[in-house]
């Protein structure tokens, strides 16, 4: 176990190197001056060469990341062209809406998407697994921002049930937090809910017609029992793998989603980081982000090893 | 020998008796290629079917739908069915152009990674990196730092589709090289490039389709959502992201200025996907039985 550990920390630094790498690139590879972009429309000559000076353009590219590296390892990720205040201080600002919708996402989706995918899986080929998958797809195809629409006109602007939009930090009370992240949730979920029930349903599938499942059934194990014990537990890692992938979905989906209700969290100050040509927000979030999906998708691999006593290479 | 391998490679798609037969065991491919065909009919006949999708007229702003206007006109008085329609040319064009472009490398990288074992390692790393960094924040990067425009759209949209493209064509190579027509084809002296283009190639052939009609759904997804935050295809253009985006605030006041685009998105989305689903049981039941 403990080799398997350290195998897949190793395999993770140079991928990790990686992304910093094609990261810092991504501002030098663009075509055009970046410089120029930033400074917005008809910008003067001395707005584009305060750009070039604040994100250190004149240098060499191998200084330039160099130094873009040092001050990572310090936790600096440069400033805010627009705010003019350092980037990682501007995302600890919006980062608790955007955690706040993340986990409650997950909540909500994760046990209604396993309960639905077990389900289908013990019924397959009956029309409630037929509704359960063509739900999925549906969910699959459903734009996040059409679902976010949908639900505010239904619920906030007919109804009047709901806040339209906005975010009420947790710090005014748990009720008001809960009310404001109500439709986005339910928006960013349905699709996270599809994914999981789809893979939920098809490894549940695969394990049940694994010899050992006939070998219980012969046994005269009782249906629910194993269900849960004899096939859940074998098809648990490629659902887990899934929830860990599916955080890069809850991420990509929690900018679109931001957008729409109004949450000023990390998705919204990304937007407002484009509109506005704001690099080094970009390239500070994009790495941020891309650092918490590998963090968690590594947490899910040494899970395997806890979980799972066969992983011991 | 090559007749004899040829049956090997590529997997038979049986001919059926008749039509109804087809239908009925191919479902969702029918309907996915049936909404596909009307949608598509439209959008190549968008010039004949409806008014011009550009036009301005400030005294019929914000028209809930009637027979004049079927879908309702938008804030600038524009007829929001000639523009829904007209987006079905742009966001269907996306879909395929991404789906091209990022299959054709996908597809040399994979068979690269496959093959030399050498340079799979530094590959697959590259991949992961780009796998790992969200897809939807690695085309905002791209987009921003550019003038925009459709063209860098489609490649920033591509651009994160390619890991898995090479994935599963690397998956594909690794498993047919080991098969015995090839080590014949190896050590009977084939060039490399024939080997794969002859023995190896055939086998992705129908994966790299099933996986085609997922990625042009993506991607239409995708546009609409770039374009919907207001970075994508420029808003002058009507696409279905640009114009729910341009009547955020109007969803109270005009809903259909938002969901008609949304609900035809969806569909086209979903016949997609519906194909996707219908093509993959098809023709790569390996893959369908782990879906």
């Amino acid at each position: 176990m403990g080799s398997y550990i350290i195998r897949r920390l190793s395999s993770a630094v140079p991928v990790m190197a990686i992304v910093a790498i094609i990261v810092f690139l991504l501002l030098h590879l663009a075509p055009g001056d970046p410089a120029a972009i930033m400074a917005g429309d008809n910008p003067t000559p001395e707005a584009i060469a305060q750009i070039r000076q604040q994100l250190g353009l004149a240098e060499p590219l191998w200084r330039q990341f160099l130094l873009w590296v040092v001050n990572l390892t310090h936790g600096d990720l440069g400033q805010s062209i627009v705010w003019g205040e350092p980037v990682t201080r501007l995302i600890a600002q919006r980062a608790e809406p955007t955690i706040s919708l993340a986990l409650t996402t997950s909540v909500f989706a994760v046990p209604i998407a396993l309960v639905l995918g077990i389900a289908a899986a013990a019924k397959a080929g009956t029309a409630f697994d037929r509704c359960v998958m063509g739900f999925a797809v549906l969910d699959f195809s459903i734009p996040l921002f059409v679902v976010g629409y949908v639900l505010i006109f239904l619920f906030s602007i007919k109804f009047k049930w709901l806040p339209v939009q906005g975010y009420s930090p947790i710090a005014n009370g748990v009720g008001p937090w809960l009310r404001s992240l109500t439709l986005p949730t339910l928006a960013l979920g349905l699709p996270y809910v599809a994914l999981i029930a789809r893979i939920t349903r098809a490894t549940m599938l695969e394990v049940l017609s694994e010899d050992y499942m006939r070998t219980a059934r012969a046994k005269g194990v009782g249906s629910a029992r194993l269900l849960l014990k004899h096939a859940l537990k074998n098809a648990a890692l490629p659902i887990v793998t899934v929830i860990g992938m599916g955080v890069g979905f809850l991420i990509g989906g929690a900018i679109v989603t931001e957008t729409v209700f109004n949450i000023p969290g990390i998705g919204r100050l990304v937007v407002d980081g484009i509109t506005r040509r704001d690099y080094p927000i970009i390239q500070g979030v994009t790495l941020i982000l891309s650092g918490v999906y590998m963090l968690v998708n590594l947490l899910v691999d040494l899970s395997y090893a806890l979980f799972d006593p066969r992983i011991r290479y | 020998m090559a007749a004899v391998l040829n049956t090997t490679a590529a997997v038979p798609l049986r001919v059926h008796a008749g039509l109804g037969e087809f239908v009925l065991r191919n479902p969702t491919i029918v309907l996915g290629v049936a909404l596909l065909a009307i949608i598509g009919i439209a959008a190549v006949a968008a010039p004949l079917l409806t008014g011009d999708p550009m036009a301005i007229s400030p005294s019929d702003r914000l028209l809930s739908p009637d027979a004049e206007h079927w879908f309702g006109t938008d804030s600038f008085g524009r007829d929001v069915f000639a523009r829904t329609i007209q987006g079905a040319r742009i966001s269907l064009a996306v879909g395929l152009s991404v789906a091209v472009l990022s299959i054709i490398i996908g597809l040399v990288i994979g068979l690269v990674a496959g093959y030399y074992r050498r340079v799979d390692g530094i590959i697959m790393r590259f991949m992961d990196a780009m796998m790992a960094i969200p897809s939807i924040l690695l085309a905002i990067a791209l987009v921003a730092l550019t003038k925009g425009g459709i063209g860098i759209v489609i490649i920033a949209i591509s651009l994160p589709e390619i890991p898995r493209v090479v994935r599963l064509v690397r998956s594909v190579v690794l498993s047919t090289r080991e098969l015995a027509f090839v080590e014949a084809a190896v050590a009977s002296g084939s060039r490399d490039f024939k080997i794969i283009r002859r023995h190896i190639l055939p086998s992705a052939v129908a994966p790299v389709i099933v996986q085609a009609t997922f990625i042009i759904a993506a991607a239409m997804l995708s546009e609409a959502a770039l374009s919907f935050l207001g970075i994508g295809v420029p808003p002058e253009i009507p696409t279905w992201g640009n114009m729910i985006s341009a009547h955020k605030l109007y969803l109270a006041r005009a809903p259909w200025t938002i969901f008609f685009p949304g609900a035809f998105l969806t569909v086209v989305v979903l016949a997609v996907n519906l194909l996707g689903d219908g093509l993959r049981d098809r023709l790569d039941p390996r893959l369908a039985r782990r879906m």
